[in-house]
């Protein structure tokens, strides 16, 4: 038994911003694998909710033919990870989302409420903000668009108002296109777990060059939100693969990081850490772009 | 506090059922204490255990984290159900025989996860089978024989539809 | 049947779901307790207002520490003493006004749904007036004011120690002395049935059903810590979903007592939270040992010198009988002149720590073994080797408790198998000098472990057999089926015994004292042993009944010729009757009947030490601070066999839970409340089935002269040795010697920062 005051279900987009308006109190749950246990645990004892889990335009998969690709908030990690266009196009994306606690939770958790609750460990973000995705919410106006980048406000706190519905995570066909990507989840256990750092890297190598020519790297769990590595990005791009590129990888990433200590893991651990995650994980994405990793060794350097 | 009642109607182990639930109540509430399916165990309440994992439309889930009210229109399958005429499946047996049973507590979970696995058809390595039933825990077993008795029905469904 | 791997009589009945565990059993309509947890970790509750809790529409009662009897019991799943000096420290109230640790039990709640009882904790108002909290034994002996318990000023629980030759001595004369101090983790059972109880009277007794190793010492309890006579008491158990040694303690079954006959004597039920389970019921103590040895040229081992702190937590619970435990094993198994020996139990400000497979010997386990490796690396001696040089062959018996003896002793077996398996020399050789970013290691550790707990304490179990109408027998036993297999083996005792089949034999699981044999439950891996010697007593005297009511049926031949066997009584070669037909004449007959039944109590005075070992490899990943372990093996001499398959599970349940010892299990407490920081399913790191590699058991079968069976400890034996066993092979690997468990990625990137390793 659940301490819910009320309970709605929505039928329609416009149906649970109409119910979320209406009932300022009221909080959306959707997979409900976060809302119930804080529910449980007393966090949100006596919250009223408004379900989206029956809303049919929020789930499943599409490529428009811009080529973008629409993921509905309402989609499951499981069927992300099974879907042809997610494999084809943005596998990464479903590596990641495999990585979601266990089998059960992949079937009933969300990519909306991993994104919508704010967690810096949720395992959808670094990829979703690596593609630089864009967040459709429907509101009481009609909808906005946002940036991931801009979405995340604090810990656990996210730009997302009472009365409003996140719609769609949208990877934009030249975000992805071209690119290759790998998220490294760092974990004490390889399931049931949440992430202690977590990074996902995509980028672009000209395999005949052997120059990266776009590199995006997010973290999760290095700081108080979701964070991009700008500056060690700037620092890579353009540059000619080796040891010398990932050895200036992992110092950037040390200092560009900013992970706390906590009784989970130490700061001096972390970094330690995410700089050799970042490390692998753009190794694999050269690997993942045809260049193999020993045929850039550090006497090649540029 | 009195509170309005909701209808559910789904299907449970093959049977057309129609409750009426406190929307408040987990699945795991309604299938123990309304059908008095009690192989569906509470471990944690908050989906690390798979203690109380139940096949909804053909996946597993955790039904101490999913509202009873959720159920509408959807097909649920328990441990109780997969007997048919008496006789238990072949995972039931290799269970048995293998001996992946010993407190008996995380096992009703178990072999949800393992019917839905065994049912896509798929022959899979052990470390894969490991994956795909990460999301029961067991104290008892270090989960070595579980896998073999998951590992050995796989096997004998891969082969006999080789001979086919 | 002895030796045969028949399936689980019970194996059916959890299959298929309809095996009934006490939550099943629930009467509808029953009332819910929840209690109310101080939200501090030391000091007294200055005031407490239950007044809107109780206004609360649905609430039944409120009650807290100041409605609760005054004296206090003691909780532990030990058999009671005659002898007051013996008796268990009885520190505890069913609730208290003095908190003791965060989380301690000060109210609780009884109302007709949950959630209004969790919504009534809420509205419960306490003040209260703060102590300094201490969390680590070593600083809380130092004395704290106001002591944790009154009658404790320097909140040492208690304090052991003994002399072997002279330690000093030994120490001078030897070539090289090592010491080190090493330290084990808080760590919880994580059963996946929490505890639950559910309460309710009848004729004015009061009826508890409960997830319990130990319903005979359960009821006792519920009647010291009520006041009321103790059969005024009947608790029964139904399946359980696993123990080790959590539910080998009284835990709210006394406050679910208390509580029903607080409503009228209706049901209540009190089911333990997962959080609960892990601040409020027990835990395994954390450790730690000093220790120093000497040396001779050789690598003899001529002085030894343990000097250990346990830390108890709040309350005695089990009290010192672990860290005595673990002091005892320090004299056993390696031979050595000089031994020094002193084990503390100090009270601190955390949760109780209490049984748990293995009790107290995983912990001295780790230093123990640890240690060895690390005089071995003093003095380049290969630690395999080492150990053999040292470990005493054949027979030998403790110096104090001299029933505690290795009756038969395999360990050299066991340690060739498990060298052979991982292939230790092959290794040992190839990974010595490794300088990658992964490396690979071999490690191995080894323990002893007697088998139930006398002469230190009673050890008694009765069983009851019947002889049914159609010649199958009914077996009914006070020990408890807790997972492990008990029912199957005592089932297979009683087949063996009577010399018939499994089919012939009905074991009655639940227990219920108001009609199970008096036994003192599942714990000290004493039932195959003790209640095994108890059932086959009681086999015996059936099957010299059968036969004696044979005689009275068939006259014309002499009693000396009879035998029961294969279902029927035979005279030479001859099939003289039916058990079937006769067992139908004991009931039925005009002139001669007599229903045929066998009851004992059995007092066992005697012991047998069980040994084995662990090999593992393991290969880390420097700089993630990874321990991946490659291929791990448990050799266990054990004695004969009961059931193979069943021994063999038991060693993977023990892997896999010294595994987790060995590198993610640990319950981490805030310094400041002692309040749990990871006590739920996500962040205390039980292994996963995608985190368990192969496990591998294997035996070595000396028929154990003094086991019923040949049979010795097999129940907690292989949770010991493997967390040690890992850390050697870490050793191994990098050079670098890891003190703590567990080794975690923390621990390991740190110990590697600092060796300069990466």
């Amino acid at each position: 038994m659940y301490d819910i005051e009320n309970y709605y279900n929505a039928k329609t987009v416009s149906e649970a911003v109409e119910l979320l308006t209406e009932h300022p109190d009221a909080r959306i749950i959707s997979g409900g694998s976060d809302v119930l246990i804080k529910i449980r645990e007393g966090r949100m004892a006596g919250t009223s909710l408004v379900s989206i889990r029956d809303i049919e335009e929020l789930k499943g998969i599409e490529k428009k033919d811009s080529g973008d690709i629409y993921i509905g908030a309402g989609t499951v990690f499981s069927h992300i990870t099974a879907d042809p266009i997610i494999q084809e196009c943005v596998p990464v994306l479903g590596e990641a989302v495999d990585q979601v606690g266990g089998p059960q939770i992949r079937n009933i958790g969300t990519i909306g409420g991993n994104i919508c609750n704010g967690a810096v460990s949720a395992d959808s973000v670094p990829t979703v903000f690596s593609y630089n995705s864009l967040l459709h919410i429907a509101n009481a106006e009609g909808s906005r668009v946002v940036p991931v980048r801009e979405f995340y406000l604090g810990p656990g706190r996210v730009a997302l108002k009472q009365g409003e519905v996140l719609m769609h995570v949208v990877i934009p066909r030249t975000e992805y296109e071209g690119y290759h990507g790998h998220y490294i989840k760092y974990s004490m256990r390889n399931a049931m777990d949440i992430a202690t750092l977590s990074c996902s890297v995509v980028s672009k190598v000209n395999p005949e060059t052997k120059i990266l020519e776009d590199v995006r790297i997010t973290f999760g769990v290095a700081a108080p939100v979701p964070y991009r590595c700008v500056e060690t990005e700037e620092l890579l791009k353009g540059r000619k693969l080796g040891e010398e590129l990932y050895r200036k990888l992992e110092d950037s990433i040390r200092s560009e990081i900013h992970p706390r200590d906590s009784w989970r893991a130490s700061k001096a651990f972390r970094l330690q850490i995410g700089g050799e995650i970042a490390r692998r994980a753009l190794i694999r994405t050269v690997e993942l772009a045809g260049v193999p990793a020993d045929s850039v060794s550090g006497g090649e350097m540029a | 506090m009195k509170r309005q009642n909701v209808l559910v109607q789904c299907i449970v182990n093959g049977e057309e059922v129609a409750e009426y639930v406190d929307p408040r109540e987990s699945l795991l509430d309604m299938l123990r204490n309304h059908l008095g399916l009690t192989s569906v165990k509470k471990g944690c309440e908050v989906g690390e255990c798979g203690a109380c994992t139940v096949i909804i439309d053909g996946e597993t889930i955790d039904s101490c984290i999913y509202l009873a009210v959720w159920a509408e229109g959807k097909n649920i399958r328990t441990l109780e159900g997969l007997e048919e005429d008496g006789q238990i499946t072949r995972i039931q047996e290799a269970f048995i025989e293998e001996g992946a049973v010993q407190c008996g507590f995380c096992t009703p979970g178990f072999i949800m996860s393992a019917t839905v696995l065994l049912e896509q058809g798929k022959e899979l390595t052990r470390d894969e089978i490991r994956k795909k039933m990460s999301g029961n825990l067991c104290r008892c077993t270090g989960y070595q024989n579980i896998v073999n008795a998951v590992d050995k029905v796989m096997h004998e469904n891969a082969e006999s539809s080789r001979k086919e | 049947m002895i030796g045969k791997s028949v399936p689980r009589v019970d194996a059916y009945e959890k299959v298929t779901g309809r095996a009934k565990f006490t939550e099943d059993l629930i009467p509808p309509r029953c009332l819910v307790a929840k209690v109310l947890h101080a939200s501090i970790g030391n000091g007294i509750v200055t005031s407490i207002d239950t007044s809107e809790a109780e206004a609360l529409e649905g609430v039944v009662k409120v009650v807290t520490f100041k409605d609760v009897p005054e004296h206090c019991y003691p909780t532990p799943g030990h058999p009671w003493s005659v002898e007051p000096a013996h008796q268990d420290v009885a520190d505890r109230n069913l609730l208290t006004g003095r908190v003791r640790y965060y989380g301690d039990d000060i109210a609780a709640v009884v109302a007709e749904d949950e959630i209004t009882a969790a919504r009534a904790l809420k509205l419960i108002k306490v003040e209260y007036e703060e102590y300094p909290v201490e969390i680590h034994p070593r600083k809380s002996m130092q004395g704290s004011h106001p002591p944790i318990h009154f009658d404790k000023k320097d909140n040492v629980l208690a304090r052991s120690n003994y002399f072997i030759g002279d330690v000093d001595k030994g120490m001078e004369e030897s070539e090289t002395v090592v010491r080190g101090t090493y330290k084990t983790p808080i760590v919880q059972h994580c059963h996946i049935e929490n505890p639950i109880s559910y309460a309710y009277m009848e004729k004015g007794r009061i009826v508890v059903v409960t997830s319990t190793q130990i319903p005979h010492i359960v009821r006792r309890v519920i009647g010291q810590a009520l006041g009321i006579p103790w059969g005024n008491v009947r608790v029964i158990k139904p399946y359980i979903g696993g123990g080790f040694g959590n539910k080998q303690d009284v835990l709210y079954e006394p406050l679910n007592a208390f509580l029903t006959t607080q409503v009228g004597g209706r049901p209540v039920k009190l089911d333990i939270s997962r959080e609960e389970t892990f601040c409020n019921t027990r835990t395994r103590h954390s450790i730690e040992f000093d220790l120093a040895a000497g040396v001779d040229k050789d690598g003899k081992l001529l002085a030894k010198d343990m000097h250990s702190y346990s830390n108890q937590g709040a309350y005695a619970s089990h009290g010192h009988a672990i860290a005595a435990n673990g002091l005892t094993s320090w004299r056993l198994q390696y031979a050595c002149p000089n031994i020094r020996g002193e084990a503390y139990t100090v009270y601190t400000n955390t949760p109780v720590g209490g049984a748990m497979r293995g009790y107290g010997i995983p912990q001295v386990c780790f230093a123990i073994e640890s240690f060895m490796d690390d005089v071995a690396a003093a003095i380049h001696m290969d630690p395999l080797e080492f150990r053999r040089k040292n470990l005493i062959q054949g027979y030998y018996a403790d110096v104090y408790l001299k029933p505690i003896a290795a009756n038969s002793n395999g360990i050299f077996e066991c340690l060739k198998k498990g060298a052979d398996y991982i292939h230790w020399d092959e290794k040992r050789k190839e990974y010595a000098n490794q300088t990658e970013d992964v490396r690979r290691g071999v490690g191995m550790a080894l323990f002893s472990y007697k088998t139930g707990v006398w002469p230190i304490s009673l050890e008694i179990s009765g069983a009851r057999l019947s002889l049914n109408q159609d010649g199958s027998v009914q077996l009914t036993l006070g020990a408890t089926e807790i997972g492990q297999g008990a029912d199957t083996v005592f089932s297979q005792m009683v087949a063996e015994t009577l010399h018939t089949d499994m089919e012939h034999v009905h074991i009655m699981s639940t227990q219920d004292t108001d009609i199970s044999p008096f036994d003192t439950g599942a714990y000290a891996s004493r039932q195959s042993f003790v209640t095994g010697t108890a059932v086959r007593h009681c086999a015996e005297i059936l099957r010299d009944k059968i036969l004696a009511y044979a005689k009275t049926l068939l006259p014309e031949i002499d009693t000396t010729e009879l035998e029961l066997r294969d279902n029927w009584i035979w005279a030479g070669k001859e099939q003289a009757i039916s058990l079937a037909a006769l067992a139908e004449e004991s009931y039925y007959s005009l002139t001669n009947s007599s229903v045929l039944t066998a009851e004992v109590s059995e007092q066992v005075k005697k012991n047998t030490i069980a040994t084995g070992c662990c090999f593992a490899e393991v290969e880390v990943d420097m700089k993630l601070g990874k321990i991946k372990v490659l291929h791990i093996i448990n050799v266990h001499d054990s004695g004969k066999l009961l059931n193979p398959q069943l021994a063999e599970m038991q060693v993977h349940g023990g892997i896999s839970m010294g595994m987790g010892y060995g590198i993610s299990e640990q319950l981490i407490l805030d310094e400041k409340t002692g309040r749990p920081l990871n006590g739920n399913l996500l962040d205390y790191k039980l292994m996963t089935m995608l985190d368990t590699p192969e496990l591998k058991a294997d035996f070595v079968e000396l028929d154990d002269p003094i086991g019923p069976y040949g049979n010795k400890a097999l129940g907690e034996p292989p949770a010991i040795p493997c967390a040690p066993a890992i850390r050697n092979a870490v050793l191994h690997a990098t050079g670098v010697a890891f003190n703590e468990n567990p080794l975690t990625p923390q621990r390991l990137i740190d110990g590697f920062q600092k060796a300069g390793l990466i």
